[in-house]
């Protein structure tokens, strides 16, 4: 751990950070009262814990682009796949809760006329079933798009836009009543998570705790795989592909592994955020989602993982704000960031920091 | 009122005049049982305002007898709900609806009264009763028109629908029809009468006669005699059923590739710029699809500029949406993607801002609700080749203003210094520099063209789908696959891969249903680029490298 953070100050500071955060937001929850100065509101707490699973799909947007030069314009997709696998199992947890009353079958299919759950239904009442396809799922598709596409060294602008076709395609797809997830509504209605009430407020802490966990863990693995010597290939790669490949490299498995353990990552990040925010629809899956989380990474500031967890928490505090202060402006200033950012700060928040601390 | 019963003075002195007129030739051709004064035929109208509905089944049959040309008139409006009578003078008139209130015109006279509010006008109520006998009325009247293809939509109506007296009509009516088409048809509602009325032999002949038609009717008919006691009449019905089955699934083989040509051609419109800003110059511009969005509502404010003159807005459109676009374009261009050459993925985010930026605009500036183009009378409507392959205009127009935008800009780009300069400056930049191209220039006029282009795809879309600020997004990623399909750079690959894209999506359709086909392209192209990474038609040589 320490050889890990030893050249990584940000990184340092964001986990240290991270750890106050994960002690004291549960602390100022429940153990004071709402009117107390120090009260931290479980709608925050929830907000910042949806947040925290932004930043973990952040930093698995970081590891491909930022070190592997990848720009995934669909990296929502392992995002959302992550998060319908846990909405399954929750949406099984509901039982005869409903509003069918049926205990076997969730609302939607019996509203669809089903008798029985569709086969890959089967499994997700265990929770750790759901967990192993969490990552399953994503991971799966990662690799076999990531075989065909590197193999083929489909490179630079045409992946990205066919990870943007992928994304689109499982849009369409998943809109779908015949697929038998919930079609546009998706998966929503969940009553509790292992038993405890989603509702309670422990229970919110509890995931939140669990997210800022996860995120610590993800900066440390991706922080190891940046470090080794495969994160050193991957840089290479990004810097000049053929020249590794002409040395010796197996570029496309190289580019494999990484890219499918960012994929796991986005999927685990979709699994904290389905509980949270109680629903997982096709919308997730829409190519604009993948592109704005492609802008938290870029404004935080790429290759360096923590500004990545930074841009998530900026852009995503900004729109909670807009959107709700001015709706019509939010699109507006998405965009001029975009544009901003592309042109005046290529290397983002973190590189104006530290272009400040050099010229200091 | 005073100025109203003044008219009414002129009215009917015209009215004795024009009467005058008429009983002349009623008086000529009293052959038939004919109403053959004036007085009559106004009170025959008149019975039309009796609550019984016996009474004006009688009207009308009397009416169809006068052969008076008003009477076709009246009878339509009454069919469509449009025939009042005024209340207070029990005139009958025919009411066009207005902004504030009706437009009345007495039916007697044929003058136009005025627009009077809806309390003054009572609706001549007419049953489903009604309404059949005053289609086939109305049928019959037109078999009469001077007008070949009134008489060939008339006779179309009497499909399904004929009986004894009808068919002894036709028959009549034939002996005097020159139009072929007309007479084909005629003699198709008589054999399908002869089907089920006739004896054996005329059975038989009109069966053979029938098996080269295409009407669904015929299908039917020929269907239910298939289980005929007969074992000769079911035996050749069956044979007939499955030519015309065999003639019906080419035809439809055909329409449905008409169909996918039509959505090649939207796809292609939509691709065709991007294969100049893609293609050529290698820009990845995100918010292609909003300068199409642009190009749409140009079309739209145009169309609220002159609104009397929808065809006439359409063709000012499309230069005006060329420009809007273009200068957007240019504007992006030299603001944006000038500083990020080099750079294709920061473009793409760019560019995909720009993209934000102008939806929310549009949104800001039109509302977020769909705005409605309309189509002028010319798009609507169809081409009937025959009874089993009709083509619509819109989507006929659609392809041929494709074709027409494709073959301009290829002129453009082969045959024109501008495009000369654009292939320089995309083969060997610094070489095209040394050669005196201001290549900065040539970028951002072969931007401009991209973009106008899209705008130009905005103005046909207009007329195909809803105007909205999501418009340009629905079609940046099938843009984006028609390119990349049909190799970068390739102004014919993007025409081919436009088509086959569209025409294999219209295949797929019917087993896969639309979304499962679009899904099934997209995978396909997604496969396919994994394959042959440089599209179908890749550049070869040096250029390829660049």
């Amino acid at each position: 751990m320490y050889n890990l953070l030893k050249d990584d100050r940000g990184g340092q500071i964001f986990l240290v950070l991270l750890t106050f955060a994960a002690i004291l937001v549960p602390i100022l929850n429940l153990s004071t009262g709402v009117d107390n100065p120090f009260h931290v509101s479980t709608l925050t707490v929830t907000l910042v814990g949806k947040y925290l699973a932004f930043a973990l799909l952040a930093l698995s947007v970081d590891l491909v682009w930022g070190y592997m030069g990848i720009l995934s314009l669909g990296h929502g997709a392992f995002f959302a796949l992550g998060g319908y696998a846990m909405g399954m199992y929750l949406m099984l947890q509901i039982g005869d809760r409903g509003v069918y009353g049926n205990p076997d079958l969730p609302d939607f299919m019996v509203f669809l006329n089903l008798k029985e759950l569709p086969w890959f239904w089967n499994g997700f009442d265990n929770f750790w079933y759901a967990m192993i396809m969490v990552a399953l799922v994503p991971g799966l598709l990662a690799f076999v798009f990531g075989a065909l596409a590197f193999r083929s060294r489909v490179t630079g602008v045409y992946l990205s836009i066919i990870t943007q076709a992928l994304t689109y395609a499982l849009l369409l797809a998943f809109f779908r009543n015949e697929l038998g997830l919930g079609g546009n509504n998706g998966l929503t209605d969940f009553k509790d998570i292992l038993g405890f009430s989603l509702q309670a407020d422990s229970t919110r802490i509890a995931l939140f705790i669990a997210s800022a966990i996860a995120l610590g863990l993800g900066y440390l693995a991706c922080r190891a795989i940046v470090v080794s010597r495969l994160g050193k290939v991957a840089v290479a790669i990004r810097d000049a592909e053929d020249r590794v490949r002409f040395i010796g490299y197996r570029v496309d498995r190289v580019k494999l592994a990484i890219f499918t353990f960012s994929a796991v990552l986005a999927g685990i990040a979709g699994a904290l955020y389905v509980p949270q925010v109680g629903i997982i629809n096709p919308g997730e899956f829409s190519p604009l989602k993948s592109i704005e989380l492609v802008v938290w990474v870029a404004i935080g500031g790429r290759t360096t993982l923590y500004g990545a967890v930074l841009g998530a928490f900026i852009v995503n505090y900004s729109k909670t704000y807009l959107t709700g202060a001015a709706p019509e402006i939010w699109l507006f200033a998405l965009g001029a960031l975009f544009v901003l950012v592309t042109l005046y700060l290529p290397n983002g928040i973190v590189g104006l920091l530290k272009r400040r601390r050099v010229e200091a | 009122m005073y100025l109203l019963s003044q008219k009414n003075k002129t009215v009917s002195l015209l009215l004795f005049l024009i009467s005058l007129f008429f009983s002349n030739i009623s008086f000529a051709e009293s052959a038939v049982e004919s109403i053959d004064n004036p007085a009559k035929f106004s009170s025959t109208l008149e019975l039309l305002l009796s609550k019984s509905y016996k009474d004006k089944e009688q009207a009308i049959e009397k009416l169809v007898t006068t052969k008076d040309e008003r009477v076709k008139k009246i009878l339509e409006a009454m069919l469509n709900a449009r025939l009042f009578y005024t209340k207070q003078d029990k005139k009958i008139v025919i009411g066009e609806k207005q902004d504030d209130g009706f437009l009345i015109t007495d039916q007697l006279t044929q003058k136009q009264i005025g627009t009077v509010n809806k309390s003054e006008l009572k609706k001549i109520r007419v049953n489903n009763k009604l309404r059949r006998i005053l289609r086939s009325a109305i049928a019959t009247l037109s078999l009469s028109s001077a007008d070949a293809d009134e008489r060939l939509d008339a006779v179309k109506q009497m499909f399904g629908k004929t009986d004894n007296a009808a068919i002894a009509n036709l028959k009549e009516h034939l002996d005097t029809e020159k139009n072929k088409k007309v007479r084909d048809e005629i003699e198709t509602l008589i054999s399908i009468n002869d089907l089920k009325t006739g004896n054996k032999e005329t059975q038989l002949t009109a069966i053979k006669d029938l098996s080269k038609s295409l009407h669904s009717e015929v299908r039917n008919e020929l269907e239910l005699l298939k289980n005929n006691d007969d074992p000769e009449i079911a035996n050749a019905s069956a044979a007939a059923a499955k030519r015309i089955d065999e003639r019906l699934s080419v035809y439809e083989k055909i329409n449905t590739a008409f169909f996918g040509l039509s959505l090649g051609s939207v796809l292609v419109l939509a691709a065709i710029g991007l294969a100049i800003t893609f293609g050529v110059m290698g820009v990845i511009n995100m918010a292609h699809g909003e300068l199409i969005m642009l190009g749409a509502y140009t079309t739209y404010v145009i169309q609220q500029l002159m609104p009397n003159h929808i065809g006439m807005s359409l063709v000012v459109a499309v230069p005006a949406a060329f420009m809007v676009s273009a200068i957007v374009g240019i504007l992006i261009e030299r603001l944006v993607i000038r500083h990020l050459y080099g750079r294709p993925l920061e473009t793409l985010l760019a560019t995909f801002g720009i993209s934000l930026i102008l939806q929310q605009a549009v949104r800001t500036i039109f509302s977020p609700l769909n705005r409605s183009v309309e189509t002028p009378q010319w798009m609507s409507g169809s081409l009937e080749i025959n009874p089993a392959l009709s083509l619509t205009y819109n989507r006929l127009y659609i392809i041929l203003f494709c074709l027409a935008v494709f073959a301009l800009l290829f002129l453009i780009i082969k045959k024109t210094r501008l495009g000369l300069s654009v292939q320089a400056v995309s083969q060997n930049r610094s070489m095209a520099r040394a050669m005196g191209i201001r290549a900065s220039r040539v970028d951002a006029l072969t931007f401009g063209l991209g973009s106008g282009i899209a705008g130009i795809a905005g103005v046909a879309l207009s007329q195909l789908t809803n105007v909205g600020p999501n418009l340009g997004q629905a079609y940046i990623i099938d843009s984006f696959m028609v390119v990349v399909f049909g190799g970068v750079g390739n102004l014919w690959g993007t025409l081919i891969s436009g088509f086959t894209l569209g025409i294999a999506n219209k295949f797929m359709e019917p087993w896969a249903g639309a979304v499962l086909a679009k899904i099934l392209v997209l995978v396909f192209i997604i496969l396919f680029i994994q394959k042959r990474p440089r599209g179908l038609f890749p550049k070869k040589g040096r250029a390829a490298e660049g």
